[in-house]
C-alpha cells in the first residue's frame, strides 16, 4: 500500500515538480500514471523507491514512513520494491542469470534457493533457455523481461515501472504487458507511467494523471485522454 | 555477516578484476611503475647509508707517544683512554707493528723507501689506535686524551690525530645525502600513493552505474564495498608481489656482477638477503595499503543515495 499526503517536491535548481500530491494506492492495484513529458511523472516514482526525498509532505510505502527513513535502513524498503527503467540498466558483463541472481545475493539467501528461484522466475518471463547470455545478445524485449526477472525475484509487494514499453515495437510492448498483468494477478501492486496510449486504452486500469505537479484526474478503469 | 557472503564477496572480487581487465592492468600497471622507482631509490638510499657507515666507521684516532716513554706509562694511558665512556676499542701499536703496517700501505712500488730500516733502527713512535662507539664524538675524544696529556707533568703524548678539518666535511657529506634520500623516498611515495590511488577511482567512476544499480535493488553500502575491498588489495597485493620479485632479481644480479669490480675499490653493497627482506615488506605493504585504500576511498562518493 502506497500512501501520499500532500507531497511537494522542488529540486535544488528551483523546479517545481510535484505540487500538494495525495493519493492512495491499495494493495494489488495496477495503476497507470499518464501525463506530458516533464509533469512529475519520474518524481512521483522516485519517491516511492526513495530515490528522492519528499521536500514536504508524507509519504508511506507498506506502512513505512519513508520520508523520514535513516539512510541506513533504505535498502531494508527498497527489497521490497521491484523498480523497472525504460533502458533496462542491466549490468552488461553478468549474463543474464547472474544479472538476476544479484538482486537475491543482496539479500543474503542461500545459494541453493537463488538458483532454484532465479531460473523460476527466468522460466515465468520465458528466458530461461538464454540463462548464460549477456545481455548485449538479446534483443530489446528480452533485455526488458530480464529486469522485469530480476524486479520480481525476491517477491516484492510493489513493482514501479517507468515507461517500460518506452523503446519497445507494440507487439513486444503486448507481451511485455501480458507478464506485468501476470505479475500482478500474483498479488504485487503495479505502479506504471506510460506514454502508449493504445496499452492504456486496452487495458482499462485505474489511471492517474499528472500535470504541472498535481494530479488532474484520477480514475477506476481510465483511458488515456491525451492525443499522441 | 554470513561466511557464505564473505565467500561471495572474495569471489565477486576476483571476478570483478577478469571482468574489468583493462582497467585492472592499468591500475596494476601504475602501481608497479610507482612502486618500482620507488624501490629503486629505497635501494640506492640504503646503500649509500651503508657506504657512509663504512666510512665513517673507519674513522679512527691515532696517538702518538714520545720515545722516551716507559712501558708502565704505556699501559696506564692505555688504561686512561680506554676507560673513557666513548671508546670502544684501544689496540697498542709497538715500533715493530708501525713499520710492518707502513710497509703493508707503501705496496710494493714504493717499499724500497724503506729499505734499511730494521727493529734495531726503527725510527717510529710508539702509539695507540683508538677506536669510538659513535662515529660523531672523535673530535671530543680526541680533545680528552689531548687534555690527559696536558695534565701529566711528562706530557708523554707526541701527538693525537684524527684528521683534523676532514671528518668533519666527510660527516657534513654523509648527513646530507641520508636526508636526501630520506626526503627522495617520502616524496616518491606519496607521489606513489596519489597516481595509484588516481588510477582506482578512474575504475570506480567507470562503474558508478553498477553501482546504482546495486543500490537500487537494495544492497547494503557495506555489501557494495567489500568486493570493491578484496578486488583493491588483491590487485595491490599481486602488483607490489610482482614488482619486488623484479627488483630483488634486478639487484642480485647487480650485486653479483659487480662483487669483484667493487671489492677493489673497497665498497661493499647492501646484502641480497637485507635489501629483499627491507624492501619486499616495504613495497608489498605499501602496495596492498594503496589498493585497499584507494578503492575504499574513491567508492565512498558513489554510496551516498
Amino acid at each position: 500500500m502506497i500512501e501520499m499526503h500532500d507531497i511537494w517536491k522542488t529540486y535544488a535548481d528551483g523546479t517545481h515538480a510535484l505540487r500538494g500530491v495525495s493519493v492512495r494506492i491499495d494493495r494489488n492495484e495496477f495503476v497507470y500514471l499518464v501525463g506530458p513529458s516533464g509533469a512529475g511523472k519520474s518524481t512521483f516514482m522516485k519517491l516511492i523507491y526513495r530515490e528522492e526525498v519528499p521536500t514536504k509532505g508524507q509519504i508511506s510505502v507498506n506502512d513505512f514512513n519513508i520520508g523520514k527513513l535513516k539512510s541506513r535502513k533504505i535498502p531494508y524498503v527498497r527489497r521490497n520494491i521491484g523498480v523497472i527503467f525504460q533502458d533496462f540498466r542491466l549490468l552488461p558483463k553478468l549474463t543474464i542469470y547472474e544479472n538476476v541472481a544479484f538482486a537475491m545475493e543482496v539479500i543474503e539467501a542461500p545459494r541453493r534457493i537463488i538458483k532454484k528461484r532465479t531460473m523460476e522466475v527466468l522460466d515465468l518471463v520465458g528466458l530461461k533457455h538464454k540463462h548464460a547470455s549477456y545481455p548485449s545478445q538479446l534483443s530489446g524485449g528480452e533485455q526488458q523481461r530480464v529486469s522485469i526477472a530480476r524486479a520480481i525475484v525476491n517477491n516484492p509487494s510493489v513493482i514501479v515501472a517507468d515507461e517500460p514499453t518506452g523503446n519497445l515495437d507494440p507487439e513486444t510492448s503486448a507481451g511485455i504487458m501480458n507478464l506485468l498483468e501476470e505479475i500482478n494477478f500474483r498479488g504485487s501492486t503495479i505502479v506504471m507511467a506510460t506514454h502508449n496510449k493504445d496499452i492504456v486504452n486496452t487495458m482499462r486500469k485505474r489511471v492517474i494523471a499528472i500535470e504541472n505537479g498535481l494530479i488532474v484526474r484520477d480514475e477506476a478503469r481510465g483511458e488515456y485522454g491525451y492525443e499522441v | 555477516m554470513k561466511f557464505s557472503t564473505l565467500l561471495r564477496h572474495i569471489r565477486e572480487g576476483l571476478k570483478n578484476i577478469v571482468r574489468n581487465g583493462w582497467m585492472s592492468f592499468a591500475s596494476m600497471s601504475s602501481i608497479f611503475i610507482s612502486l618500482f622507482i620507488l624501490g629503486v631509490f629505497v635501494l640506492l638510499v640504503m646503500n649509500v647509508n651503508l657506504m657512509a657507515d663504512q666510512i665513517e666507521s673507519k674513522v679512527q684516532i691515532r696517538v702518538f707517544l714520545n720515545t722516551d716513554v716507559d712501558d708502565a706509562k704505556v699501559a696506564e694511558l692505555q688504561n686512561k683512554i680506554g676507560n673513557m665512556p666513548e671508546v670502544s676499542k684501544v689496540t697498542f701499536v709497538s715500533k715493530e707493528e708501525g713499520l710492518q703496517i707502513l710497509r703493508e700501505a707503501m705496496g710494493e712500488q714504493n717499499g724500497d723507501w724503506l729499505e734499511g730500516y730494521s727493529d734495531e733502527n726503527n725510527p717510529l713512535m710508539v702509539s695507540y689506535t683508538v677506536e669510538v662507539y659513535d662515529p660523531q664524538t672523535v673530535q671530543i675524544v680526541a680533545d680528552a686524551i689531548q687534555a690527559i696529556n696536558s695534565m701529566d707533568s711528562d706530557e708523554p703524548i707526541y701527538r693525537v690525530k684524527y684528521g683534523q678539518g676532514t671528518i668533519e666535511t666527510l660527516f657534513k657529506i654523509t648527513n646530507a645525502l641520508r636526508y636526501i634520500g630520506l626526503i627522495i623516498v617520502v616524496g616518491l611515495g606519496v607521489t606513489a600513493m596519489l597516481l595509484i590511488s588516481n588510477t582506482i577511482k578512474m575504475t570506480i567512476v567507470a562503474r558508478r552505474r553498477e553501482i546504482g544499480i546495486m543500490k537500487l535493488v537494495g544492497a547494503t553500502n557495506a555489501f557494495i564495498r567489500w568486493p570493491f575491498f578484496v578486488e583493491g588489495a588483491l590487485i595491490g597485493l599481486v602488483s607490489s608481489v610482482i614488482t619486488s620479485g623484479i627488483m630483488i632479481f634486478g639487484y642480485s644480479q647487480l650485486v653479483n656482477l659487480t662483487q669483484t669490480e667493487l671489492s677493489l675499490m673497497l665498497i661493499t653493497l647492501v646484502p641480497i638477503k637485507t635489501a629483499a627482506l627491507n624492501v619486499s615488506v616495504l613495497i608489498i605493504g605499501i602496495g596492498t595499503l594503496i589498493g585497499i585504500l584507494g578503492s575504499t576511498i574513491s567508492i565512498r562518493k558513489y554510496l551516498k543515495v
